[in-house]
């Protein structure tokens, strides 16, 4: 019995040691994603993206949910961005592996609601040290991310989803995920694990294009055309899932519930645009919708902010006078 | 030691309960920029929250000083030291009102509503402006190191009266 409690004692400080990886800030981490050579003004991740805007017609149904105002009743503009990782403001739009959307409501003054989703499901570890090293991984080459890959089992789901992945043709016609999961809030203070994600409602197969900018030009025409949809689809976790791990897809029986339709209905280029001024920080967040203890997500509002902390003196410091799009 | 020698009982409270205030949000910013651990959220919504009361603390305790009059400095001062001693008090005062408010504005132009504990929420633009956040964010971070080296001189002017001019001015604190 002594030998069981002190073993219990000791494990959580032994596997600790074993694994956990060296500890880094989020200066460390903003200098990884923004490599030798930053560009000036630009988000240090995700830097290529186009501004949207639209709204959000909600359709009552997860109003029993949450208190935020967004899922009462009508219809809540947005501003957004659809944007392809990495660091570079000007790389060619197919060669990103993750596509992404981010979203602001500013429903009032004191309810704003950011939103960050990619194309992923899952990510590939679960905390913010680790994926530090996948990255280091993936500026390494394919050798050192198969490696990083095989020293990391939690990476499986993430694994078999880029397996499985076929990238489209549009913006449009991706599937955006929360990844991370968040708490709803009602009125009565009862608290329910989600995740959520943008689900396309036109298919566009993939295209062969040369151009860096095949994915804006086909979104701005796209939506300059008519309307772009997607359901905001919640999946509610069960008291069994584990809302802190993101690298763990819920299984596919658990409750949906589609809170209504996102409609885009302008683009604009990034510069000349509203969303560039916007750190979305998916931790700004309405009364009504909570963070998880998720320690990935929790990471975020400080990498985020000293992301936009940098291109913002960049920007008072006139780096981006004279940029254009192209 | 008379009691016109002592700062009122009203101002040590004041004194003593916004310093450890002050001493606890430099060591939260500081500690919540670089941080990517999971109480980093929760670091931030207190500092952001604690910043709320820091005004309103700093605002009644300014009334209470020009309510009262705060014990002589002692005769042997040299005049420059005593000026010093002043304008380093004023400017303490002064950085007391521009930490809170220039992290409030850097809050407001990037569009985060300030949550105080859940009680209520302190309004942000609806239109984020990068530019005027850029600048109070520099200004809260530079706000922030003349205040710690002002809370450096304080403490150093304090221990200096105490012990090698052994006055009275640190026990009129205490």
């Amino acid at each position: 019995m002594r030998t069981l409690y002190l073993a219990l004692l000791l494990a959580p400080a032994v596997s600790f040691g074993a694994d956990a990886p060296p500890k880094v800030s989020a200066q460390q981490f903003v200098n990884l994603q923004q490599g030798n050579s930053a560009f000036p003004g630009f988000r240090r991740a995700h830097a290529k993206g186009i501004c949207i805007s639209g709204e959000f017609r909600v359709n009552g149904q997860l109003a029993d949910y949450s208190q935020a105002s967004l899922f009462k009743a009508g219809s809540t503009p947005f501003i957004g961005r659809l944007s392809i990782a990495g660091n570079n403001p000007t790389a060619p739009d197919l060669k990103a592996p993750v596509r992404s959307m981010a979203l602001s409501f500013a429903s009032s003054r004191t309810e704003q609601w950011r939103l960050a989703m990619n194309t992923p499901p899952v990510m590939a570890v679960a905390d913010p040290h680790t994926f530090y090293q996948q990255i280091q991984a993936i500026q390494a080459g394919p050798a050192a991310i198969k490696q990083f890959f095989a020293d990391h089992p939690e990476s499986d789901e993430f694994r078999a989803w880029a397996a499985q992945y076929q990238p489209s043709g549009s913006f449009a016609a991706e599937t955006y995920h929360s990844i991370n999961a968040f708490y709803l809030v009602n009125t009565d203070g009862k608290q329910q694990a989600v995740r959520w994600a943008m689900r396309p409602t036109v298919a566009v197969p993939a295209t062969e294009s040369d151009r860096d900018n095949a994915l804006q030009q086909e979104i701005a025409a796209r939506i300059a055309a008519g309307e772009v949809v997607f359901d905001w689809v919640f999946t509610l976790a069960d008291p069994s899932d584990d809302e802190t791990n993101p690298t763990k897809a819920w299984p596919d029986n658990r409750q949906q519930i589609t809170a209504g339709q996102l409609v885009l209905t302008g683009t604009t280029p990034q510069l000349e645009g509203d969303c560039h001024a916007i750190n979305f920080d998916p931790l700004v967040l309405p009364v009504g919708v909570k963070a998880t203890a998720d320690p990935i997500l929790r990471a975020r509002s400080a990498a985020y902010a000293e992301s936009y902390r940098r291109r913002a003196k960049e920007q008072l410091q006139g780096a981006l006078e004279g940029s254009n799009n192209e | 030691m008379s009691n016109s020698d002592r700062f009122s009982l009203s101002m040590r409270l004041f004194h003593w309960g916004m310093a450890a205030l002050v001493l606890s949000m430099v060591a939260a910013g500081l500690l919540m920029v670089t941080s990517l651990q999971p109480w980093q959220l929760t670091l931030l919504n207190i500092h952001k929250a604690f910043g709320v009361m820091a005004i309103l603390l700093v605002t009644a305790r300014l009334i209470n000083r020009l309510r009262h009059e705060p014990p002589a400095l002692p005769h042997e001062l040299a005049d420059w030291q005593k000026t010093v001693a002043k304008a380093s008090h004023w400017l303490l005062y002064i950085l007391l009102f521009a930490m809170p408010v220039s992290g409030y504005l850097m809050q407001y132009f990037a569009g985060r509503p300030v949550d105080v504990f859940g009680w209520f929420r302190l309004p942000a633009a609806l239109q984020v402006d990068i530019h005027y956040y850029a600048l109070f964010r520099e200004l809260h971070g530079w706000l922030a190191v003349v205040l710690i080296g002002l809370i450096a001189l304080h403490i150093g002017a304090a221990l200096h009266h105490h012990f090698i001019r052994k006055d009275d001015v640190l026990k009129s604190m205490l």
